[in-house]
């Protein structure tokens, strides 16, 4: 991949396009894109994943957040070229209506979210942060999206939603006795175009 | 907004990299974590023609311990070395301090070395390296140089690494026997820069007395500033040491400067404040 992305250096002009590609939710996906395209811009405008949403475009509002190889960064700090060949989940990825993620299903139980314009960068965070914590206090959990703004909530009912969709995991471990769909094993999903159904391997239901 | 476009480079090899600098040196800029440069190229704060991504050179990606201390590689995330359990155990500070550098988030790709290089006067990292006495090793395609934490930063933002050189590896030091580290900080909200914070190094005798007390402060002066505070606590016990003197002793010390974040009286009350603290806490490790 790495020479794929890349110019020569005498040659190197600033309007070369490079050949991106990525596995996203699981789907390889690529476009040539400059080399000044954002990760965030990449995913929304070229592969038309708008679920990752764009607010203060220099890492301060955590909207954009994406999972890189299971870790969350911010998209709008990245540009897509560095991050060829490697794996981003996006909050489509999580899970969809009919097989939600226990973070999704909580942040809707608890009314974690009222316009939702922050919540795609809250999904993806608290799902990354429960794969590493799975039983956080309170206090663990408001530090867990204190990197993350929300203009509406109040963040009461966020931190509430992340706890709940830690008990939310409990509850199917129990039930299905096997994990539920997790971030460290991406589904395929996506592009509604693609047909791509979100049920996958290990999912809870 | 976005950033103006740049030519993109991204070797896979420490030599392929240098050679690219070479070529295109002065005009280029080095992307490492992006997490500071980023937002500047958004923001079109700086518009380079070149940009020259070492995100590919895995070989730069280690954290070690080595020559008495932790040696950090270019590629070494936040994250890395904030939870290398080798690294902490010779050097607690590290992740004391790391723990206060933005969020997890940003630590996931934000590089320490990268912290160094960028210079930011209210980066955490810069206090550490100068607490610890430590260096950058600075590499071109004409030679290395290994630069001492007091020459490397030169002013905000402005660190020694030239046009065509690359910053490889950072090495921070590990204390004496009997020495108790903190770092403590007060920002707005938690995760933001510091309006001001001090790392702290405590070092007793066999007897429990104070023998060295230093401290490395962020935000109050265009480049870390580095204390030796000994004077005010020398051969008290950790119970008995007067911190507040040494707290008052590093405001006189210290000129801070207002910004839009905290007035210049607020800052040296800080420093007062949390040198105390950060001191007594690195004591109460060290015994
Ligand atoms: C919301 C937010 C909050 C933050 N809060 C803090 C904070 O509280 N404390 C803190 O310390 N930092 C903070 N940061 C910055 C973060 O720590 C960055 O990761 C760090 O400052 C720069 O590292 P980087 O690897 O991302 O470097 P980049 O952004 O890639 O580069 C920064 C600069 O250093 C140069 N550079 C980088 N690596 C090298 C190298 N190896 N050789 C030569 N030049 C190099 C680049 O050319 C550029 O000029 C924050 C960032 C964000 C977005
Ligand atoms: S849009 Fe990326 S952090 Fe705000
Ligand atoms: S729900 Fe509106 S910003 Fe968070």
């Amino acid at each position: 991949m790495s020479t794929e992305a890349r110019s020569t250096p005498g040659t190197a002009d600033s309007d070369a396009r490079h050949d991106v590609q990525l596995t996203v939710n699981g789907v390889p996906r690529g476009a040539c894109v400059p080399a000044r395209r954002l990760l965030s811009d990449f995913l929304r405008h070229d592969l038309r994943l708008t679920g990752t949403h764009v607010g203060c475009e220099h890492g301060v509002c955590g909207a954009c957040t994406v999972l890189l190889d299971g870790a969350p960064v911010r998209s709008c700090l990245l540009l897509a070229v560095t991050v060829s060949g490697h794996e981003v989940t996006t909050v489509e990825g999580l899970g969809g209506p009919d097989d939600m993620h226990p973070v999704q299903q909580a942040f809707q139980e608890c009314h974690g979210l009222q316009c939702g314009f922050c919540t795609p960068g809250f999904l993806t965070t608290a799902a990354a942060y429960l794969e590493e914590n799975p039983d956080p206090t309170e206090d663990e959990a408001r530090e867990a999206i204190s990197g993350n703004l929300c203009r509406c909530t109040g963040y009461q009912n966020i931190v509430a939603s992340v706890l709940r969709a830690a008990a939310i995991t409990r509850d199917r471990q129990a039930t299905f006795g096997h994990d539920t769909p997790g971030v460290s094993r991406p589904k395929v999903a996506g592009r509604p175009d693609e047909g791509g159904t979100t049920a996958g391997a290990g999912a809870g239901a | 907004m976005k950033p103006s476009p740049f030519a993109y480079t991204a070797p896979s090899s420490l030599d392929e990299a240098l050679a690219v600098l070479a070529e295109v040196g002065d005009d280029a800029k080095v992307l490492a974590g992006g997490q500071s440069l980023l937002p500047i190229l958004s923001m079109r704060l700086a518009a380079p023609a070149h940009l020259v991504d070492i995100n590919r050179i895995s070989e730069l990606a280690y954290v070690r311990v080595e020559d008495g201390g932790v040696r950090v590689g270019a590629l070494a995330r936040h994250v890395d070395v904030e939870r290398s359990t080798e690294a902490h155990t010779v050097l607690p500070l590290l992740r004391q301090a790391l723990q206060l550098v933005a969020h997890p988030v940003i630590r996931n790709r934000g590089t320490t070395v990268g912290s160094l290089a960028h210079a930011d006067p209210s980066g955490e990292m810069t206090a550490v390296l100068a607490l610890t006495g430590g260096s950058v090793e600075v590499v071109s395609s004409t030679g290395t140089r290994t630069v001492p934490a007091a020459e490397f930063f030169l002013g905000p933002l402005e660190s020694a690494v030239a046009g065509g050189e690359l910053a490889v590896s950072a090495h921070f030091p590990s204390f004496p026997e009997r020495t108790g580290t903190a770092f403590v900080e007060v920002a707005r909200r938690h995760g933001d820069y510091a309006m001001c914070g001090v790392a702290a190094a405590v070092t007793l005798d066999a007897d429990g007395a104070v023998v060295s007390a230093r401290a490395g402060y962020i935000s109050v002066g265009p480049t870390p500033v580095l204390l030796d505070l000994t004077a005010a606590v020398s051969g008290a016990s950790v119970t008995a040491a007067d911190w507040a003197a040494a707290g008052e002793l590093a405001q006189s010390q210290t000129e801070p400067e207002a910004d839009i974040h905290a007035t210049a009286d607020y800052r040296r009350h800080l420093v007062g404040v949390l040198t105390a603290r950060a001191l007594a806490e690195a004591a109460g490790r060290a015994a």
